[in-house]
Parts: structure tokens; C-alpha cells; sequence
């Protein structure tokens, strides 16, 4: 006799909905992913779920199965308890659209708030040269899939929406923070991430890194780093000292970048200083 | 083409029903259990600590034992209460409670502040949030915005003033191999575990997020800043353990406390290992 598992899954819509159980015979060496394909397939032929690449590569179907946020194609299913059923609901922090399917068009919307790349001036040949350990850095922060699972599990957008207006959440900070730290980069954000995308709202319960796909530790390697620069902007006093002595006794830079008007249509927003 | 001025002037429109029932979590796993973990064992800690530091005494075996070991919460002893051996030249005279209270602000400042630890009381005894993908315990949230949790951004400075406790307890731990009266120069059981708890606090310094920043988070180009990428570089790998240093060095100086404290009262004697 073969095994069944009992798949439990949110069906609904803005109106509403509720949980549906199905009995799925088990089959070895599945994900979540193909379980739900094989339901599209047999009884939920209209279950709706975002899916592209099945291979942890394009981000698309992130969901929560047993109440943890990840995507359908990474999770297996025999790492699940089979005694129970497996729930999969959709994202608990992003407006429904239906069944699986959640609106993430929040996160485009503010990364549109985060003021672009600014790179300075090129060398006279047109380059842009940079060491490579200046790009090394960066590199984790390039490999995020815009999954949105650490933005569904950040707590301060999960569980209050009053700050969803003014909170950046933990993919723009990382974003963010490799714009900041970006050898060629000229704009300073970091006032901009205090007060406008809510730095400090963020309490480092680490979350967002624990249910990155990618691995990526946003925490430890961007969100404190970023924190940290804001700390030499707006906190320390000694830094703050530091910057005005060095202001005083700094001669004329005899080759000045342009202004920042001159770097059209790239140019930082209001709020972003360049760098000093 | 649209400038950037005109894009962070795009409202952002959030809102709509979110998917799923209106539970606390959907978690069937012991997500409570890492919070309940920390509960008791910082409860346990800070418990230990008050006590240790209010009894002021029991904190210096000296040259009468052929030992010269001072608990790691009592040192540096700058009251004209210390004990004879424990004190240095340098000492308030008009403090008259006990010592450690002196010595315990500077550590447990920095401890309070870092970076790991918020998370830690953070997620179990402010429940904001209790676990990852479990409401928040709160119905207002406003992170470290505001006054008090505002100065937490000045972690770096007591990062700083404990590194001065680092060297005096470094300097301690060097002091415990000399064994008076017992051949002079040697190694004891008192003299290895207080250099594991100096080894233990420099290397939880070290891996301090805000030391990672000052040798060279804030630096854009590492191509120009060579000593300073060395610098973090050799931070970093440290930094990942951070929270394993948080811990073993937490408990490590209570140990060393009660080891010190067990020897001074005559419960056991040091055993001379060489």
C-alpha cells in the first residue's frame, strides 16, 4: 500500500478563505513545489501559486509551510513530519491575491524610495577600474533573489502595519548597504535609511538571515554594518568632532567632482548628501 | 526618463488582506525552547552576578594560600574596602559599598548594548518577537527609535572601556602564575582558568560588531586602506562566532568568580599543576 501524505492548503482570496485538505500519495525525492504541481494536476486543477525556475534561483515561490517561511521548491518533503498534514499557507505579510499568491509589489515600491548607484566620475579613458578587494564585499550582497522571505518574516513589517509606510525591511537595507559600501559609489544614504527607511526600527532578532534561501547573513553583514555607518553619522560623538576638525584644516580639493546635478538623471534624491 | 526625486516622491500603497488564518504562528515546531533557554540561563546569570557582587567577599586569595587570585568581578579593586593584596595604589576612598558594583557597570554596559545580546533578550524576555514567524508580543513597536534603546548606538564606546577590563584581567591572569611561598613561578589550576577568561573576553571583544566597524566596516575602498582590511579580515571569522564567544565567556567569568570565591573560602585548595 502506498504512503499518502495530507497536504493542507490555504485557498482564498482578499474576500477570504480557509484551509483544504488533500491526500497526495508520497512520492520520494519531492519538494513542497512538486506536490502542489501534482494538486494542479489531479483535485485543485485552479489552486493558484508563483513559480518559474524550481531551482532556488528565481524566488518566486515563497510561501510558508508549517508556519516558516521559504520557498516551495527548496523545502523537501520527506524533512516534514509526516504524521501531521503539511500546511502550506502564502506569505503572512503581503495582501493576498489568491490561494498562494501574495502582492509584493510593496518591495518595489520602496526600493524605488532608495536613491540609485552614483558612481563618480570615470578615468580619462572611460574606465572604471576597481581593485578586487574592493569588490569582494559585495558580492553576498548581489547574490539576494528578491525572494521577499526575510521581508515576510521581519516582525515589524509582519506584525505591524503601521510601519509598513516608513520601514524598509531587511532587502532594502541590504540593498542599501551595497550601494553604501560600493568602492565607486558617491551618494550617502545614511540618513536617508535613518530617517526615512526606518533603520532603527529594525532590532536584530537575526530572522531575516535565518530563513535567507541564499544564505546571505543580512544581519551580521549588512544591516549591523549599515547601522554602524549611521552610528558615525548621527550618534558618535567623536566622529561627529572628527568631521568638523577635518572640515576645517581640509585644503581645496584642485579637482573637484561634479556637481551632483551634472550626474543627470542618476542624481541623489533630496536627503542624500554626497560624500564628505 | 524619471529623476530619483521624482521616483521617492511615489507613495507606496500598502495594504489589503493578508493570506491565511489570524493565528499567533503557524509553527508546530519547540520554537519556544531557544527563548526559554536564554530566560534561564541570563536569569541565572544575573542572578549569580547581583549576588557574587553584593556579598564582598570571598573574591582574593593571596599570598597566605601561596596564590595571588583575584575574581575577574572584583578586579580592578579600586574601594579602600578591598582586601589587603587585592588593591592597587589607585582607590576611591569614599566608596564604601561593595567594589564590584564599580567594576560590573563597565562589562554589563557592553554586554547590554551588543549586538548579539539584544537579540538574545530581545526574543526572550521582550518577545519582540519570541521567534522567527511568531507574532510579536507587543501591540506597539518602536524598535530603537526612542529614548532609552536610542543609546544603544553608542556600543562602540563601551566596546572600548572594556578593553581597558580586558588588560587588567589579562595582567590578573599573568599575576595567577606567581605561587608565593609555593616555588615562586607556576602553573596552578586558578592560574589556567583565569587565563581562559581573559582569552574567553578578548575574544568576544574581537568579535564585537563595533570592532569590526572601527577596524574597517566604514571603509568603501580596502585597495587604500591596506592595514585596515588586514585588520578586518582578521576580525571577520571571529565576528561569525560572536555569539559562541557571548556565551562561553559569560559563563566562563562566573566560573572563574566561583572558582575563585570556592578557593578563598577554604572550601578546596588550588591544586598546583607544575
Amino acid at each position: 500500500m502506498t504512503a499518502e501524505v495530507t497536504m493542507r492548503v490555504w485557498r482564498g482570496e482578499p474576500a477570504g478563505g480557509a484551509f483544504v485538505d488533500y491526500a497526495v500519495p508520497a512520492v520520494d525525492g519531492e519538494v513542497v513545489l512538486d506536490v502542489v504541481h501534482r494538486l494542479q494536476a489531479g483535485p485543485a486543477p485552479d489552486l493558484a501559486c508563483r513559480w518559474n525556475c524550481k531551482a532556488g534561483k528565481c524566488g518566486s515561490c515563497s510561501a510558508e509551510v508549517n508556519g516558516t517561511p521559504c520557498l516551495l521548491c527548496m523545502t523537501r518533503m520527506d524533512e516534514l513530519p509526516r504524521a501531521e498534514p503539511v500546511v502550506v499557507a502564502p506569505m503572512r505579510t503581503f495582501p493576498i491575491i489568491r490561494d498562494l499568491v501574495t502582492d509584493v509589489s510593496f518591495n518595489y515600491e520602496m526600493a524605488r524610495r532608495l536613491p540609485p548607484f552614483a558612481p563618480r566620475p570615470p578615468e580619462a579613458n572611460g574606465a572604471y577600474r576597481m581593485a578586487s578587494i574592493d569588490v569582494a564585499r559585495g558580492q553576498e550582497y548581489r547574490r539576494c533573489i528578491e525572494c521577499f522571505l526575510c521581508q515576510d518574516v521581519c516582525h515589524v513589517l509582519r506584525d505591524h502595519e503601521e510601519h509598513k509606510a516608513d520601514y524598509g525591511g531587511p532587502r532594502l537595507f541590504l540593498r542599501a548597504m551595497e550601494l553604501e559600501s560600493h568602492p565607486l559609489d558617491t551618494a550617502d544614504r545614511r540618513a536617508l535609511v535613518r530617517d526615512q527607511l526606518g533603520l532603527g526600527l529594525c532590532n536584530i532578532t537575526k530572522c531575516c538571515t535565518e530563513v535567507c534561501p541564499e544564505h546571505i547573513t543580512i544581519t551580521d553583514n549588512a544591516i549591523i554594518p549599515l547601522k554602524e555607518r549611521v552610528v558615525d553619522a548621527a550618534y558618535d560623538p567623536v566622529a561627529w568632532l572628527g568631521r568638523r576638525i577635518r572640515r576645517r584644516t581640509r585644503r581645496p580639493d584642485p579637482s573637484p567632482l561634479p556637481a551632483a546635478d551634472d550626474r543627470s538623471p542618476d542624481k541623489p534624491a533630496s536627503g542624500v548628501a554626497g560624500r564628505q | 526618463m524619471a529623476t530619483t526625486e521624482q521616483l521617492t516622491a511615489v507613495p507606496v500603497v500598502i495594504g489589503g488582506t493578508c493570506g491565511g488564518p489570524p493565528v499567533r504562528t503557524r509553527r508546530r515546531d519547540r520554537w519556544w525552547r531557544a527563548p526559554a533557554a536564554t530566560v534561564a540561563f541570563l536569569s541565572a546569570f544575573v542572578a549569580y552576578a547581583t549576588w557574587a557582587a553584593l556579598e564582598n567577599r570571598d573574591y582574593f586569595v593571596g599570598a597566605a594560600a601561596h596564590r595571588d587570585l583575584i575574581s575577574p568581578f572584583y578586579s580592578p579593586c579600586v574601594a579602600a574596602s578591598c582586601v589587603a593584596g587585592a588593591r592597587g595604589g589607585l582607590y576611591l576612598s569614599w566608596w564604601a559599598i561593595s567594589p564590584a558594583i564599580l567594576v560590573l557597570a563597565v562589562p554589563l554596559g557592553f554586554r547590554f548594548t551588543c549586538y548579539y545580546y539584544r537579540k538574545a533578550y530581545y526574543r526572550s524576555f521582550w518577545r519582540s518577537p519570541p521567534a522567527c514567524a511568531v507574532a510579536d508580543g507587543h501591540r506597539r513597536y518602536r524598535g530603537e527609535t526612542r529614548f532609552p534603546l536610542v543609546l544603544q548606538n553608542l556600543h562602540r564606546y563601551f566596546f572600548l572601556a572594556g578593553l581597558v577590563f580586558n588588560v587588567i584581567l589579562t595582567i590578573d591572569a599573568v599575576m595567577a602564575f606567581r605561587l608565593p611561598g609555593d616555588g615562586g613561578i607556576g602553573v596552578s589550576l586558578g592560574t589556567l582558568v583565569l587565563c581562559a577568561n581573559a582569552g574567553l573576553l578578548w575574544l568576544y571583544s574581537l568579535s564585537c560588531h563595533a570592532c569590526r566597524h572601527l577596524c574597517g566596516g566604514g571603509v568603501d575602498q580596502f585597495s587604500q586602506h591596506r592595514v585596515r582590511h588586514r585588520l578586518w579580515r582578521l576580525v571577520t571569522p571571529l565576528n561569525a562566532r560572536h555569539m559562541q564567544f557571548a556565551w562561553a565567556s559569560l559563563a566562563f567569568v562566573a566560573l572563574a568568580d566561583l572558582y575563585v570565591r570556592l578557593v578563598a573560602s577554604g572550601v578546596f585548595s588550588d591544586p598546583k599543576l607544575f
